[in-house]
């Protein structure tokens, strides 16, 4: 009799335990959850990505957003490249407030203090030019901060930058997602060359424009 | 249901870009310095699945979701506009450390310095539109 309710009293433990291990190991997955994700788990996504728009019989590209909404606000009245159908870019628009209501919930309630944790190296490099260090932030206060952005030197910067990815992407006929992801995925040797200038066009603007500028 | 998918496709796209933190600007400026392998490795492991999944769509005839073929067109040919074009653009992206699809990201993350950014892109654009004929492509 002692003996059984020793056995039972040990299966309950058991139970017990079992439960306690996997609550420990949800609570682990949780955090696992908010921190950075890997870059196997997340590459591997952004592939199933475009892989989906390709059965939903659409292509991915982000940059194309870009002209169709220059064309809503009336730009092919004036220009011819602006003159098409951009209704039927209607779905893409779509996936754009998709993806701002994602970075919406991604930064409010996924994100924890130990995010960015970039090379110390890096962090050196950033001191030099004056930018701040990441404490868990995507953008150097610094330059994009909503408290510190709003000074000439910012604004041209933001400004200058982000005409040279508008021109440059549809110049190329696409950006990281058309032509990185995209068409290097269908082995596009236009693709290949459009990414080698991205990088090179990167690496002159970090390595050799970045002292002039900050 | 037809809207759903793409707003889903949109979601998921934000909060793995975000998560990943290939929206960080840090994350960009450290990989053109070859400081870290996180950027490099998210890129070759999405073109790995992407050439994977395309292959497997092209030997299988795999049809979309409406039963129609599957056609992926094949980039133009041509230099200028690629290596031009693209050199502009990683200008751009080294300087504001984002890419179209971050823009959009970062502007639901909270950042209003984006919207300049964003303006920016659409002057870029709207200026490429005016002088196109007058470029080599």
């Amino acid at each position: 009799m002692i003996l059984q309710n020793l056995i039972e009293c040990n299966k309950w433990h058991i139970a017990v335990y079992k439960t306690n291990l996997s609550l420990y190991s949800k609570i682990i997955n949780m955090n696992v959850f908010f921190q950075t994700w890997p870059w196997y788990i997340s590459g591997f996504i952004i592939g199933l990505i475009m892989l989906s728009l390709l059965y939903f019989g659409k292509s991915f590209g982000m940059s194309s957003n870009l002209r169709s909404m220059c064309a809503m606000i009336g730009a092919g009245n004036k220009v011819s490249f602006f003159d098409f159908d951009w209704k039927s870019q209607r779905w893409n628009l779509v996936v754009v407030v998709g993806a701002i209501l994602g970075g919406f919930v991604a930064v409010n309630f996924m994100s924890d203090p130990s995010n960015v944790t970039i090379n110390p190296k890096t962090i050196d490099a950033l001191a030099q030019l004056g930018l701040d260090a990441p404490n868990g932030q995507l953008m150097p206060s610094l330059l994009f901060g909503n408290d510190n952005f709003l000074t000439l030197k910012n604004l041209a910067i933001l400004l200058a930058g982000g005409i040279l990815v508008g021109f440059g992407a549809r110049y190329a006929g696409g950006c990281t997602s058309g032509h990185a992801i995209s068409g290097l995925s269908n082995l596009q040797l236009p693709s290949l060359k459009a990414v080698i200038g991205f990088f090179i066009g990167g690496l002159i603007m970090v390595h050799l424009l970045f002292p002039l500028i900050f | 249901m037809k809207v759903l998918k793409y707003i889903i496709v949109g979601f998921v796209f934000g909060i793995v870009l975000t998560k990943s933190e290939a929206v960080s600007w840090y994350r960009i400026y450290e990989m053109f310095q070859f400081q870290s392998f996180h950027m490099y490795g998210i890129i070759s492991v999405a073109i790995l699945t992407g050439i994977v999944g395309i292959q497997l769509i092209k030997r299988n005839d795999i049809k979309d979701i409406d039963g129609a073929p599957i056609e992926i067109p094949n980039k133009e040919n041509g230099n200028y506009r690629y290596w031009i074009g693209g050199i502009i653009f990683g200008l751009g992206w080294g300087l504001v450390g984002s890419c179209p699809g971050p823009i959009f990201i970062l502007l639901g993350a909270g950042f209003y310095s984006i919207i300049v950014v964003l303006a920016g892109a659409m002057i870029g654009t709207f200026i490429y539109g005016v002088v196109r004929d007058k470029l080599p492509h």
